[in-house]
Protein backbone atom coordinates (compact mmCIF):
# COMPACT_ATOMS: atom_id res chain seq x y z
CA UNK A 1 0.00 0.00 0.00
CA UNK A 2 1.34 3.43 -0.91
CA UNK A 3 1.78 5.85 1.96
CA UNK A 4 -0.87 8.29 0.73
CA UNK A 5 -3.28 5.42 0.27
CA UNK A 6 -2.54 4.25 3.79
CA UNK A 7 -3.30 7.69 5.17
CA UNK A 8 -6.63 7.76 3.36
CA UNK A 9 -7.57 4.28 4.56
CA UNK A 10 -8.75 5.46 7.94
CA UNK A 11 -11.55 3.97 10.02
CA UNK A 12 -14.28 6.60 10.34
CA UNK A 13 -16.73 6.27 13.24
CA UNK A 14 -18.90 9.20 14.25
CA UNK A 15 -16.62 12.23 14.28
CA UNK A 16 -13.49 10.12 14.62
CA UNK A 17 -11.00 8.98 11.99
CA UNK A 18 -8.66 6.29 13.26
CA UNK A 19 -5.38 5.47 11.53
CA UNK A 20 -5.26 1.94 12.90
CA UNK A 21 -8.22 -0.38 12.46
CA UNK A 22 -7.30 -2.13 15.69
CA UNK A 23 -8.94 -0.94 18.90
CA UNK A 24 -7.25 -2.33 22.00
CA UNK A 25 -8.52 -2.72 25.54
CA UNK A 26 -6.55 -1.71 28.61
CA UNK A 27 -7.74 -4.42 31.00
CA UNK A 28 -6.16 -7.53 32.48
CA UNK A 29 -2.48 -6.82 31.83
CA UNK A 30 0.08 -8.04 34.35
CA UNK A 31 1.05 -4.41 34.97
CA UNK A 32 0.61 -0.90 33.63
CA UNK A 33 4.12 -0.88 32.12
CA UNK A 34 3.38 -3.97 30.03
CA UNK A 35 0.05 -2.47 29.04
CA UNK A 36 1.61 0.79 27.87
CA UNK A 37 4.24 -1.01 25.79
CA UNK A 38 1.69 -3.43 24.32
CA UNK A 39 -0.56 -0.55 23.27
CA UNK A 40 2.40 1.12 21.60
CA UNK A 41 3.43 -2.01 19.71
CA UNK A 42 -0.12 -2.82 18.60
CA UNK A 43 -0.11 0.35 16.52
CA UNK A 44 -3.52 1.37 17.83
CA UNK A 45 -4.59 4.94 18.32
CA UNK A 46 -7.82 4.10 20.13
CA UNK A 47 -8.08 2.30 23.46
CA UNK A 48 -11.03 1.25 25.57
CA UNK A 49 -11.33 2.08 29.26
CA UNK A 50 -13.83 1.24 32.00
CA UNK A 51 -15.50 3.44 34.61
CA UNK A 52 -15.17 2.27 38.22
CA UNK A 53 -15.31 3.56 41.76
CA UNK A 54 -12.24 5.50 42.81
CA UNK A 55 -10.28 3.51 45.40
CA UNK A 56 -10.52 5.90 48.30
CA UNK A 57 -8.38 3.96 50.74
CA UNK A 58 -5.42 3.12 48.54
CA UNK A 59 -4.21 6.66 48.01
CA UNK A 60 -0.83 5.40 46.84
CA UNK A 61 -2.46 3.18 44.21
CA UNK A 62 -1.48 3.86 40.65
CA UNK A 63 -4.08 5.33 38.34
CA UNK A 64 -4.40 4.04 34.78
CA UNK A 65 -4.29 7.63 33.59
CA UNK A 66 -0.73 7.97 34.88
CA UNK A 67 0.36 5.40 32.28
CA UNK A 68 -1.58 6.60 29.25
CA UNK A 69 -0.71 9.56 27.06
CA UNK A 70 -4.22 10.94 26.66
CA UNK A 71 -3.01 13.38 24.01
CA UNK A 72 -1.95 10.45 21.86
CA UNK A 73 -4.80 7.98 22.23
CA UNK A 74 -8.49 8.52 21.69
CA UNK A 75 -10.16 6.91 24.69
CA UNK A 76 -13.29 4.85 24.16
CA UNK A 77 -15.09 4.55 27.51
CA UNK A 78 -17.21 1.44 27.93
CA UNK A 79 -20.23 0.53 30.02
CA UNK A 80 -18.84 -2.87 30.95
CA UNK A 81 -20.48 -4.42 33.96
CA UNK A 82 -23.91 -2.90 33.26
CA UNK A 83 -26.92 -5.20 33.24
CA UNK A 84 -29.65 -2.63 32.60
CA UNK A 85 -30.23 0.28 30.23
CA UNK A 86 -30.52 2.64 33.22
CA UNK A 87 -27.09 1.68 34.54
CA UNK A 88 -25.51 1.86 31.09
CA UNK A 89 -26.80 5.40 30.61
CA UNK A 90 -25.46 6.41 34.06
CA UNK A 91 -22.02 4.97 33.35
CA UNK A 92 -21.88 6.50 29.86
CA UNK A 93 -22.57 9.94 31.33
CA UNK A 94 -19.85 9.50 33.97
CA UNK A 95 -17.35 8.33 31.36
CA UNK A 96 -18.10 11.36 29.21
CA UNK A 97 -17.66 13.63 32.23
CA UNK A 98 -14.19 12.21 32.96
CA UNK A 99 -13.09 12.47 29.33
CA UNK A 100 -14.32 16.06 29.16
CA UNK A 101 -12.09 16.78 32.15
CA UNK A 102 -9.18 15.15 30.34
CA UNK A 103 -10.01 17.10 27.18
CA UNK A 104 -9.86 13.82 25.28
CA UNK A 105 -11.69 13.60 21.93
CA UNK A 106 -13.36 10.38 23.07
CA UNK A 107 -15.79 12.37 25.24
CA UNK A 108 -18.47 12.21 22.55
CA UNK A 109 -18.64 8.45 22.12
CA UNK A 110 -19.19 5.30 24.15
CA UNK A 111 -18.80 1.57 23.77
CA UNK A 112 -22.19 0.35 24.92
CA UNK A 113 -22.33 -2.98 26.72
CA UNK A 114 -25.57 -4.04 28.35
CA UNK A 115 -25.06 -7.61 29.45
CA UNK A 116 -27.62 -10.30 30.12
CA UNK A 117 -25.83 -12.73 32.43
CA UNK A 118 -22.49 -13.11 34.14
CA UNK A 119 -21.65 -16.55 32.83
CA UNK A 120 -21.79 -15.88 29.10
CA UNK A 121 -21.42 -12.08 29.20
CA UNK A 122 -23.78 -12.13 26.24
CA UNK A 123 -25.51 -8.81 25.58
CA UNK A 124 -29.17 -8.19 26.35
CA UNK A 125 -30.39 -7.13 22.90
CA UNK A 126 -33.60 -5.43 24.08
CA UNK A 127 -31.85 -3.39 26.78
CA UNK A 128 -29.00 -2.56 24.37
CA UNK A 129 -31.44 -1.15 21.81
CA UNK A 130 -33.20 0.89 24.53
CA UNK A 131 -29.91 2.27 25.88
CA UNK A 132 -28.76 3.09 22.35
CA UNK A 133 -31.86 5.18 21.70
CA UNK A 134 -31.47 7.05 24.98
CA UNK A 135 -27.76 7.74 24.54
CA UNK A 136 -28.16 8.85 20.92
CA UNK A 137 -30.82 11.30 22.15
CA UNK A 138 -28.20 12.67 24.58
CA UNK A 139 -25.74 13.27 21.76
CA UNK A 140 -23.50 10.23 22.14
CA UNK A 141 -21.99 8.37 19.21
CA UNK A 142 -22.83 4.86 20.34
CA UNK A 143 -20.71 1.83 19.41
CA UNK A 144 -22.82 -1.19 20.27
CA UNK A 145 -21.41 -4.46 21.48
CA UNK A 146 -23.81 -7.08 20.13
CA UNK A 147 -24.10 -10.72 19.26
CA UNK A 148 -23.60 -11.66 15.62
CA UNK A 149 -27.38 -11.78 15.08
CA UNK A 150 -27.99 -9.84 11.83
CA UNK A 151 -31.53 -8.83 12.84
CA UNK A 152 -30.35 -7.33 16.14
CA UNK A 153 -27.52 -5.63 14.26
CA UNK A 154 -30.03 -4.00 11.93
CA UNK A 155 -32.22 -2.90 14.84
CA UNK A 156 -29.23 -1.31 16.56
CA UNK A 157 -28.37 0.65 13.43
CA UNK A 158 -32.00 1.78 13.15
CA UNK A 159 -31.79 2.90 16.80
CA UNK A 160 -28.96 5.23 15.78
CA UNK A 161 -25.82 3.28 16.58
CA UNK A 162 -22.68 4.89 15.11
CA UNK A 163 -21.23 1.38 14.77
CA UNK A 164 -22.47 -2.11 15.41
CA UNK A 165 -19.84 -4.41 16.92
CA UNK A 166 -20.79 -8.07 16.65
CA UNK A 167 -18.86 -10.48 18.83
CA UNK A 168 -16.77 -13.12 17.09
CA UNK A 169 -17.33 -15.32 20.15
CA UNK A 170 -17.93 -14.64 23.88
CA UNK A 171 -15.82 -11.98 25.62
CA UNK A 172 -12.43 -13.27 26.68
CA UNK A 173 -13.14 -16.77 25.32
CA UNK A 174 -10.46 -16.73 22.62
CA UNK A 175 -12.63 -18.85 20.35
CA UNK A 176 -12.17 -16.57 17.36
CA UNK A 177 -14.83 -15.99 14.70
CA UNK A 178 -17.31 -18.79 15.39
CA UNK A 179 -19.89 -17.90 12.76
CA UNK A 180 -18.34 -16.06 9.84
CA UNK A 181 -21.56 -16.45 7.87
CA UNK A 182 -23.49 -14.41 10.43
CA UNK A 183 -20.81 -11.70 10.29
CA UNK A 184 -21.21 -11.73 6.49
CA UNK A 185 -24.96 -11.24 6.79
CA UNK A 186 -24.45 -8.49 9.38
CA UNK A 187 -22.16 -6.75 6.88
CA UNK A 188 -24.70 -7.18 4.08
CA UNK A 189 -27.54 -5.73 6.18
CA UNK A 190 -25.58 -2.90 7.77
CA UNK A 191 -23.78 -1.77 4.63
CA UNK A 192 -26.76 -2.04 2.28
CA UNK A 193 -26.85 1.36 0.54
CA UNK A 194 -24.39 2.62 3.17
CA UNK A 195 -21.04 0.99 2.33
CA UNK A 196 -19.05 3.19 4.71
CA UNK A 197 -21.10 2.22 7.79
CA UNK A 198 -18.48 0.94 10.27
CA UNK A 199 -18.79 -2.64 11.50
CA UNK A 200 -16.26 -3.84 14.07
CA UNK A 201 -15.73 -7.33 15.41
CA UNK A 202 -15.59 -6.95 19.18
CA UNK A 203 -14.64 -9.85 21.43
CA UNK A 204 -13.48 -13.42 21.04
CA UNK A 205 -10.08 -12.88 19.41
CA UNK A 206 -7.57 -15.45 20.66
CA UNK A 207 -4.77 -15.19 18.12
CA UNK A 208 -3.58 -12.97 15.31
CA UNK A 209 -5.18 -15.20 12.67
CA UNK A 210 -8.62 -14.41 14.15
CA UNK A 211 -8.03 -10.72 13.47
CA UNK A 212 -7.05 -11.40 9.89
CA UNK A 213 -10.02 -13.69 9.31
CA UNK A 214 -12.38 -11.01 10.65
CA UNK A 215 -10.85 -8.34 8.43
CA UNK A 216 -10.96 -10.60 5.36
CA UNK A 217 -14.71 -10.90 5.87
CA UNK A 218 -14.88 -7.16 5.22
CA UNK A 219 -15.37 -5.72 8.68
CA UNK A 220 -13.88 -2.29 9.23
CA UNK A 221 -11.97 -2.97 12.41
CA UNK A 222 -11.38 -5.31 15.32
CA UNK A 223 -11.58 -4.58 19.04
CA UNK A 224 -9.68 -6.92 21.34
CA UNK A 225 -8.17 -7.03 24.80
CA UNK A 226 -7.57 -10.45 26.36
CA UNK A 227 -5.89 -11.85 23.24
CA UNK A 228 -2.96 -9.52 23.91
CA UNK A 229 -3.21 -9.02 27.67
CA UNK A 230 -3.23 -12.73 28.53
CA UNK A 231 -0.86 -14.00 25.85
CA UNK A 232 2.30 -15.56 27.28
CA UNK A 233 4.24 -12.74 25.66
CA UNK A 234 1.85 -9.80 25.38
CA UNK A 235 4.36 -7.54 23.65
CA UNK A 236 5.12 -10.01 20.87
CA UNK A 237 1.40 -10.72 20.49
CA UNK A 238 0.79 -6.97 20.18
CA UNK A 239 3.26 -6.99 17.27
CA UNK A 240 1.40 -9.93 15.76
CA UNK A 241 -1.95 -8.18 16.07
CA UNK A 242 -0.56 -5.09 14.33
CA UNK A 243 0.58 -7.19 11.40
CA UNK A 244 -2.65 -9.19 11.41
CA UNK A 245 -4.93 -6.18 11.12
CA UNK A 246 -2.89 -4.82 8.21
CA UNK A 247 -2.68 -8.19 6.50
CA UNK A 248 -6.41 -8.75 6.81
CA UNK A 249 -7.28 -5.29 5.53
CA UNK A 250 -4.94 -5.57 2.54
CA UNK A 251 -6.16 -9.08 1.80
CA UNK A 252 -9.78 -7.93 1.86
CA UNK A 253 -9.07 -4.92 -0.37
CA UNK A 254 -7.10 -7.10 -2.78
CA UNK A 255 -10.01 -9.46 -3.44
CA UNK A 256 -9.35 -13.10 -2.73
CA UNK A 257 -9.54 -15.81 -5.39
CA UNK A 258 -12.63 -17.98 -5.40
CA UNK A 259 -12.33 -21.35 -3.69
CA UNK A 260 -12.36 -24.25 -6.16
CA UNK A 261 -12.66 -27.97 -5.58
CA UNK A 262 -9.82 -29.02 -7.90
CA UNK A 263 -6.27 -27.85 -8.43
CA UNK A 264 -5.07 -25.35 -11.02
CA UNK A 265 -1.39 -25.62 -11.97
CA UNK A 266 0.74 -22.58 -11.31
CA UNK A 267 3.49 -23.68 -13.77
CA UNK A 268 2.86 -23.94 -17.56
CA UNK A 269 1.54 -27.29 -18.76
CA UNK A 270 3.11 -26.69 -22.21
CA UNK A 271 6.78 -27.37 -22.86
CA UNK A 272 7.25 -29.96 -20.17
CA UNK A 273 9.94 -32.60 -20.92
CA UNK A 274 7.98 -35.20 -18.99
CA UNK A 275 4.81 -37.07 -19.84
CA UNK A 276 1.50 -36.62 -18.02
CA UNK A 277 -0.51 -39.53 -16.67
CA UNK A 278 -3.60 -40.18 -18.76
CA UNK B 1 -23.70 15.12 58.68
CA UNK B 2 -23.39 11.64 57.26
CA UNK B 3 -23.32 10.76 53.56
CA UNK B 4 -22.44 7.63 51.61
CA UNK B 5 -19.34 7.82 49.43
CA UNK B 6 -18.82 4.84 47.14
CA UNK B 7 -21.05 2.78 49.37
CA UNK B 8 -19.32 3.68 52.65
CA UNK B 9 -20.52 6.09 55.35
CA UNK B 10 -18.50 9.30 55.60
CA UNK B 11 -18.85 12.31 57.86
CA UNK B 12 -18.67 15.77 56.27
CA UNK B 13 -19.46 19.17 57.72
CA UNK B 14 -22.89 20.64 57.13
CA UNK B 15 -23.31 22.28 53.71
CA UNK B 16 -20.06 20.72 52.47
CA UNK B 17 -19.68 21.09 48.72
CA UNK B 18 -18.68 18.42 46.20
CA UNK B 19 -15.42 20.30 45.61
CA UNK B 20 -14.66 20.21 49.34
CA UNK B 21 -15.40 16.50 49.47
CA UNK B 22 -12.98 15.80 46.60
CA UNK B 23 -10.31 17.89 48.29
CA UNK B 24 -10.75 15.98 51.55
CA UNK B 25 -10.41 12.73 49.59
CA UNK B 26 -7.18 14.05 48.03
CA UNK B 27 -8.44 13.35 44.53
CA UNK B 28 -7.46 15.06 41.30
CA UNK B 29 -10.79 16.51 40.18
CA UNK B 30 -9.80 16.21 36.52
CA UNK B 31 -9.53 12.43 36.76
CA UNK B 32 -12.88 11.72 38.40
CA UNK B 33 -16.59 12.15 37.84
CA UNK B 34 -19.19 12.48 40.58
CA UNK B 35 -22.73 11.19 40.75
CA UNK B 36 -25.16 12.12 43.52
CA UNK B 37 -28.28 9.99 44.05
CA UNK B 38 -27.89 8.47 40.54
CA UNK B 39 -27.59 11.89 38.84
CA UNK B 40 -24.35 13.22 37.35
CA UNK B 41 -22.95 16.25 39.19
CA UNK B 42 -21.10 18.16 36.45
CA UNK B 43 -17.59 19.32 37.24
CA UNK B 44 -18.47 22.98 36.81
CA UNK B 45 -21.03 22.74 39.62
CA UNK B 46 -18.71 21.11 42.15
CA UNK B 47 -17.74 24.35 43.96
CA UNK B 48 -21.36 25.42 44.43
CA UNK B 49 -23.12 22.06 44.81
CA UNK B 50 -23.79 21.42 48.48
CA UNK B 51 -24.35 17.94 49.83
CA UNK B 52 -27.34 16.91 51.92
CA UNK B 53 -27.55 14.36 54.74
CA UNK B 54 -27.89 10.84 53.40
CA UNK B 55 -26.72 11.72 49.87
CA UNK B 56 -25.40 8.69 48.01
CA UNK B 57 -22.26 9.90 46.27
CA UNK B 58 -20.30 7.93 43.71
CA UNK B 59 -16.80 9.08 42.79
CA UNK B 60 -15.52 7.22 39.73
CA UNK B 61 -12.41 7.22 37.60
CA UNK B 62 -11.09 5.29 34.60
CA UNK B 63 -9.60 1.83 34.96
CA UNK B 64 -8.33 -0.75 32.51
CA UNK B 65 -11.12 -2.39 30.53
CA UNK B 66 -12.02 -3.90 27.19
Amino acid sequence: MQLDEAIEDTLAIGNHALRSRLIVGTGKYAGYDVMAEALERSGTDCITVAVRRERLIDAAGNNLLDFIDTSRYTLLPNTAGCYSADDAVRVARLGREILLGLENPGADWVKLEVLADKKTLLPDPVATIEATERLVAEGFHVLCYSTDDPVVARRLKEAGAASVMPAGSPIGSGQGILNPNNIRICLEYLKDGDPDYPVIVDAGVGAASDVTIAMELGVDGVLLNTGIAHAKDPLRMADAMRHAIEAGRLSYLSGRIPKKLYATASSPTEGTITSFPS
Amino acid sequence: MQILVNGKPRHVHDDATVAELLTSLELDARQVAVEINLELAPRGEHPSRTLAPGDRVEVVTLVGGG
